[in-house]
C-alpha cells in the first residue's frame, strides 16, 4: 500500500503547507490526477497521484503547515486493499536521531572525536609518480633552447600522431608570436597548423570540442594573458566533462604558452596563472624549467589523455639545455626533480622560480649550506611526496614562485606540510612570492614586485636560523 | 526611433568635405604632433629608455584627430585598445606626462604604474589604454551606458581594430549596445593587419562597417586616410548616438607605417604596400598639400608650426628622461581605494 507522501518543489525546500485537498477518502484516483495543493513560501503547486488505486485515508488535514518534504500525506489504495491505520512515520524515514545510539556511544567512547557520518566522502585516491626513464648509455646529449625543446616535442609528436594538430594566434605563418611553432606550418601544412582569429574563447572551445570528437589538439594562447579570455572553456568545458559524463567524454588535449611576467609589459600582461590552474580538479599542470623538461612534459602532455595545461616563461624560451637525443624522450607527469641533494634546508620551485632558487642555492651552497632543491615541474598532480621525504631529512623548507602569496603555490605546499610533515619541521614553511599587487611597468617598482634572489637567500637563512 | 533597416550601409560622400582654414591648420597641427611623438617614442625605445611593449599609431593620425574634431573633447568618452599615445594627444592631455608613462616615471600619467598601454585620464575622460584585445568594447559600452542612465549628453567613442572586431565580446556589446540604444559609436581602425595576419586570413567577412547589421547597427566605411572623410562621418555618427538613435559603427580604413609593436619582422606584407601608402596616401602630407595649394599658410608658417610641435616633443622627452622613477613607497599604493 504506497503512501502519497509531500512533495518537494524546490530542490531546497524542506517543508510546506497542505493547502487543500482535492480529492477525498474513497476517491478513485489515477496517473496525473490532481490530488492536492500545497503551498510554500515561494510558490503554490498541484500534487498529482502518480499510482492508479483509491485515497484511503487522508493523512494530514487540510490546512496544515509545515508539512514535511517526504512525509506520507495519505494513502492509496491499489486494487483489493482495503484502509488501515496508518503505519508510524518514523518507520518510513528514519531521521538522524537526536540521541546517540549505542553505536555512536561505542565510537564516542573509543575516540574524543565528533564521529563521522555514513555518507563521509571515502579517501581520495592517491596519486603515484612514475620515475624518470632511464636515459639510454651513450645516448648523445645536445644542447638546445627551451623554445627548441618545445617545438621538437610539437614536431615529434605531430610526425607520430595525425590526429595532433597546433592552432592558435600567429602560429602558422608568422612562425609563432615567440616562435615557438617556427617551421610546423612548413612541415605539416595549414591544415594541421592553424592560424586563427583572436577569438581566445571562441578558439578554445572549438579545440576542446574537436577533442571531445577524438582529436588531439595543441591550442596555444599567444600568452596565457589571453587566456584568461578561455578560462570558462578550459574549467568548465575541459576540466569537468569527464566527470560530468561519468567517464564517457575526455578532452585530450593541451593548452599551452608563455605565462606569468615577461620584462616591462605592465600589469595586463604579467600575470602567473600557475595557481589558478592548478586549482581545477580534470586538469594537469605543468609548468618546465629546463629544456629537457619542457621537450618531455610536452611530449607527455601531447599524449596525455587529459587536459592539460602547459605553463611556459617567454625569458626562458631562450635558454639552452641540454636534452637526451633518443627516440623518445618522454618524462613523467605528476614527478617533481630533484634538482640538487643536500641535508640543510629545502627549496622547492618550479618554472622562471627555479632561476631565482637556483642563484640562490649556489651562493648558498658557496656560503656553506646544504640547499636541496626540488624542481617541482608538474602542479598537478602535485609530486607531495618527494617534498615530504626531502623535508623529513632537512626540516626546513622554502617556497619560491613568481604568482601572488594568498592561495598560491607555496600556500598549498605549506599546507600540505603541516599535514605531512608537520612533526619534521624546524622551522616555519616560508614562503617567497610575487608581491600581493598587479605588475607594475617602472623599471625599480617591476623589480621589486618580482621575487629576488636575495629574498631567497633571506628566506633561507630564517628557516636556518643563521640570520 | 526610425525603424528603416538602418543596417543598410550609409553611403560616404564620394565629394569631400571642404575643412575651413582653421580646420586645416588644426587637423595638421595635432596630426603632426602624433607623428613627431610617436617618431620620438619609437627613438626613445632604441635607446632603452621605454620598455615592453609599444605600439605605434605613425600612419593612423587621422582617425583620431577626425573623430575627437567631431566630438566635444573632453565632454565625450573615449576609449581604445594599446595603440593609444595618439588619443591622449589629441584629448589635450598633456605631452609631458604621457611620455613619462612611457619611460615610467613618476610624473607618468599612471606615475610610472601602467606603461605604454595603460594610460587614463578621469579629467579628460579618457579611458585608457587597454592591453587585452577586444576588453575595451564592453567597457565603452558601459561608458554609454552611463551617460545614458545619468541623462547626460555625451557619448562614448570606442575605438578597436579589426582584429579585435573578431572577439566575441564586441558583439554581446553591440547586441546590448542597440538593444538598449546606447550612446556609443564604435570606430574600428581597420589598419589592415591584426599583428601579422591580414583581416582576409582572419575574417570570414571583411567589410566590418556590416558587422552590426544583425543587430540593426548602421555603419559605414570611410577613408581614414582623410582626416576630412574621418570627420564627416563622425560628426554624423556622433549625433545619430547623441541624438538618442543608439550605436553607430564607423569602420576606418587605415594604415600602420611601423610594425605592430617594436619587435616586428613585418614579413607579413610588402614593402611596396608600405611605400605607396606612405607616398600616395598619407593623412599628414594631404593636409600640408592643401594648406598650401589653397593658400591658408606658407611653407614658412607651416615650417613654425612643426617647430613648435618639435619644441613639445623634445621638452616632453626631456622630461621624460629626466623626471625620477616613483618611489619605492608606490609598489603598495592604489591596489585598492583608501576608505
Ligand atoms: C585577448 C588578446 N589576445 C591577443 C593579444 C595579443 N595581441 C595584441 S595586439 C594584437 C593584434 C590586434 O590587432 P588589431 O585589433 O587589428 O589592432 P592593431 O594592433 O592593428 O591596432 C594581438 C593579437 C591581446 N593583447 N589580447
Ligand atoms: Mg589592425
Amino acid at each position: 500500500m504506497p503512501d502519497i507522501l509531500m512533495p518537494a518543489l524546490s530542490p531546497t525546500m524542506e517543508e510546506g503547507t497542505l493547502a487543500k485537498w482535492l480529492v477525498k477518502e474513497g476517491d478513485k484516483v489515477g496517473p496525473g490526477d490532481v490530488i492536492a495543493e500545497i503551498e510554500t513560501d515561494k510558490a503554490t503547486m498541484e500534487v498529482e497521484a502518480v499510482d492508479e488505486g483509491t485515497i484511503g485515508k487522508l493523512l494530514v488535514a487540510e490546512g496544515t503547515e509545515g508539512v514535511k518534504v517526504n512525509a506520507p500525506i495519505a494513502q492509496l489504495l491499489v486494487e483489493g486493499e482495503e484502509a488501515s491505520s496508518p503505519a508510524p512515520a518514523q518507520e518510513d524515514a528514519p531521521k538522524e536521531s537526536e540521541q546517540p545510539g549505542p553505536d555512536a556511544a561505542i565510537d564516542a567512547a573509543s575516540q574524543p572525536t565528533v564521529s563521522s557520518k555514513s555518507d563521509a566522502a571515502p579517501a581520495a585516491p592517491q596519486f603515484t609518480p612514475a620515475s624518470d626513464p632511464d636515459i639510454p648509455e651513450g645516448a648523445e646529449m645536445v644542447t638546445i633552447s627551451v623554445r627548441e625543446a618545445l617545438r621538437d616535442a610539437m614536431a615529434e609528436e605531430m610526425r607520430a600522431d595525425k590526429d595532433v594538430f597546433v592552432m592558435g594566434e600567429e602560429v602558422a605563418e608568422y612562425q609563432g608570436a615567440y616562435k615557438v611553432t617556427q617551421g610546423l606550418l612548413q612541415e605539416f601544412g595549414p591544415e594541421r597548423v592553424v592560424d586563427t582569429p583572436i577569438t581566445e574563447h571562441g578558439f578554445a572551445g572549438l579545440g576542446i570540442g574537436a577533442a571531445f570528437a577524438g582529436l588531439k589538439p595543441i591550442v596555444e594562447f599567444m600568452t596565457w594573458n589571453f587566456g584568461m579570455q578561455a578560462m570558462d572553456q578550459i574549467i568548465n568545458s575541459a576540466a569537468k566533462q569527464l566527470y560530468m559524463s561519468g567517464g564517457q567524454v575526455s578532452a585530450p588535449m593541451v593548452f599551452r604558452g608563455p605565462n606569468g611576467a615577461a620584462a616591462r609589459v605592465g600589469a595586463q600582461h604579467s600575470q602567473d596563472f600557475s595557481a589558478w590552474y592548478s586549482h581545477v580538479p580534470g586538469l594537469i599542470v605543468i609548468a618546465p624549467y629546463t629544456a629537457a623538461d619542457a621537450k618531455g612534459l610536452l611530449k607527455a602532455a601531447i599524449r596525455s589523455k587529459n587536459p592539460v595545461v602547459f605553463l611556459e616563461n617567454e625569458i626562458l624560451y631562450g635558454s639552452t639545455g641540454e636534452v637526451p637525443e633518443m627516440d623518445d624522450f618522454v618524462l613523467p607527469i605528476g614527478k617533481a626533480r630533484i634538482a640538487r641533494e643536500g641535508r640543510d634546508v629545502t627549496i622547492v620551485s618550479f618554472s622562471i622560480g627555479m632561476r631565482y632558487a637556483t642563484q640562490a642555492t649556489e651562493k648558498l651552497v658557496a656560503a656553506g649550506v646544504d640547499v636541496e632543491l626540488i624542481d617541482l615541474r608538474t602542479l598537478r598532480p602535485m609530486d607531495v611526496g618527494t617534498i615530504v621525504e626531502s623535508v623529513k631529512k632537512t626540516g626546513r623548507l622554502v617556497t619560491v614562485e613568481e604568482g601572488w602569496p594568498q592561495g598560491g603555490i607555496g600556500a598549498e605546499i605549506a599546507a600540505q606540510m603541516m599535514e605531512h610533515a608537520f612533526d619534521y619541521l624546524d622551522a616555519p614553511v616560508t614562503r617567497v612570492t610575487g608581491k600581493d599587487v598587479p605588475m607594475p611597468y617602472a623599471a625599480n617598482l617591476e623589480k621589486m614586485a618580482l621575487p629576488s634572489v636575495d629574498e631567497v637567500i633571506a628566506a633561507v637563512n630564517a628557516v636556518t636560523y643563521r640570520s | 526611433m526610425a525603424r528603416k533597416a538602418t543596417a543598410t550601409k550609409a553611403r560616404a560622400k564620394s565629394n569631400a568635405p571642404e575643412f575651413t582654414k582653421d580646420q586645416e591648420l588644426h587637423a595638421f597641427r595635432e596630426m603632426l604632433l602624433i607623428r613627431r611623438f610617436e617618431e620620438k617614442a619609437g627613438q626613445m625605445y632604441g635607446m632603452g629608455l621605454i620598455g615592453g611593449f609599444c605600439h605605434l599609431y605613425i600612419g593612423q593620425e587621422a582617425v583620431v584627430t577626425g573623430i575627437t574634431m567631431a566630438s566635444k573633447k573632453g565632454e565625450d568618452a573615449q576609449i581604445t585598445g594599446y595603440r593609444d599615445h595618439g588619443h591622449m594627444l589629441v584629448m589635450d592631455l598633456d605631452p609631458d606626462a604621457v611620455m613619462a608613462e612611457l619611460t615610467g616615471r613618476q610624473g607618468g600619467l599612471s606615475k610610472g604604474k601602467g606603461g605604454s598601454m595603460h594610460m587614463f585620464s578621469t579629467e579628460h575622460r579618457f579611458y585608457g589604454g587597454n592591453g587585452i584585445v577586444g576588453a575595451q568594447v564592453p567597457l565603452g559600452t558601459g561608458l554609454a551606458f552611463a551617460a545614458k542612465y545619468r541623462g547626460e549628453d555625451t557619448v562614448s567613442l570606442t575605438y578597436f581594430g579589426d582584429g579585435a572586431a573578431n572577439q566575441g565580446q564586441v558583439y554581446e556589446s553591440f547586441n546590448m549596445a542597440k538593444l538598449w540604444s546606447l550612446p556609443v559609436v564604435y570606430i574600428i581602425e581597420n589598419n589592415k593587419y591584426a599583428m601579422g595576419t591580414s583581416l582576409e586570413r582572419a575574417a570570414a567577412t571583411t567589410d566590418l562597417s556590416q558587422r552590426g547589421l544583425s543587430f540593426g547597427i548602421p555603419g559605414e566605411q570611410v577613408d581614414g586616410m582623410d582626416v576630412r572623410m574621418v570627420f564627416e562621418a563622425a560628426q554624423r555618427a556622433i549625433e545619430h548616438a547623441r541624438s538618442g538613435k543608439g550605436p553607430y559603427i564607423l569602420e576606418m580604413l587605415t594604415y600602420r607605417y611601423r610594425g605592430h609593436s617594436m619587435s616586428d619582422p613585418a614579413k607579413y606584407r610588402s614593402k611596396d604596400e608600405v611605400t605607396t601608402m606612405r607616398t600616395e596616401r598619407d593623412p599628414i602630407e594631404q593636409v600640408r598639400k592643401r594648406i598650401v595649394e589653397l593658400g591658408y599658410a606658407s611653407e614658412d608658417e607651416l615650417k613654425e608650426i612643426e617647430k613648435d610641435v618639435r619644441a613639445i616633443v623634445t621638452k616632453a622627452a626631456d622630461f621624460a628622461t629626466r623626471d625620477p622613477e616613483p618611489d619605492a613607497s608606490e609598489l603598495w599604493t592604489d591596489v585598492l581605494v583608501e576608505q
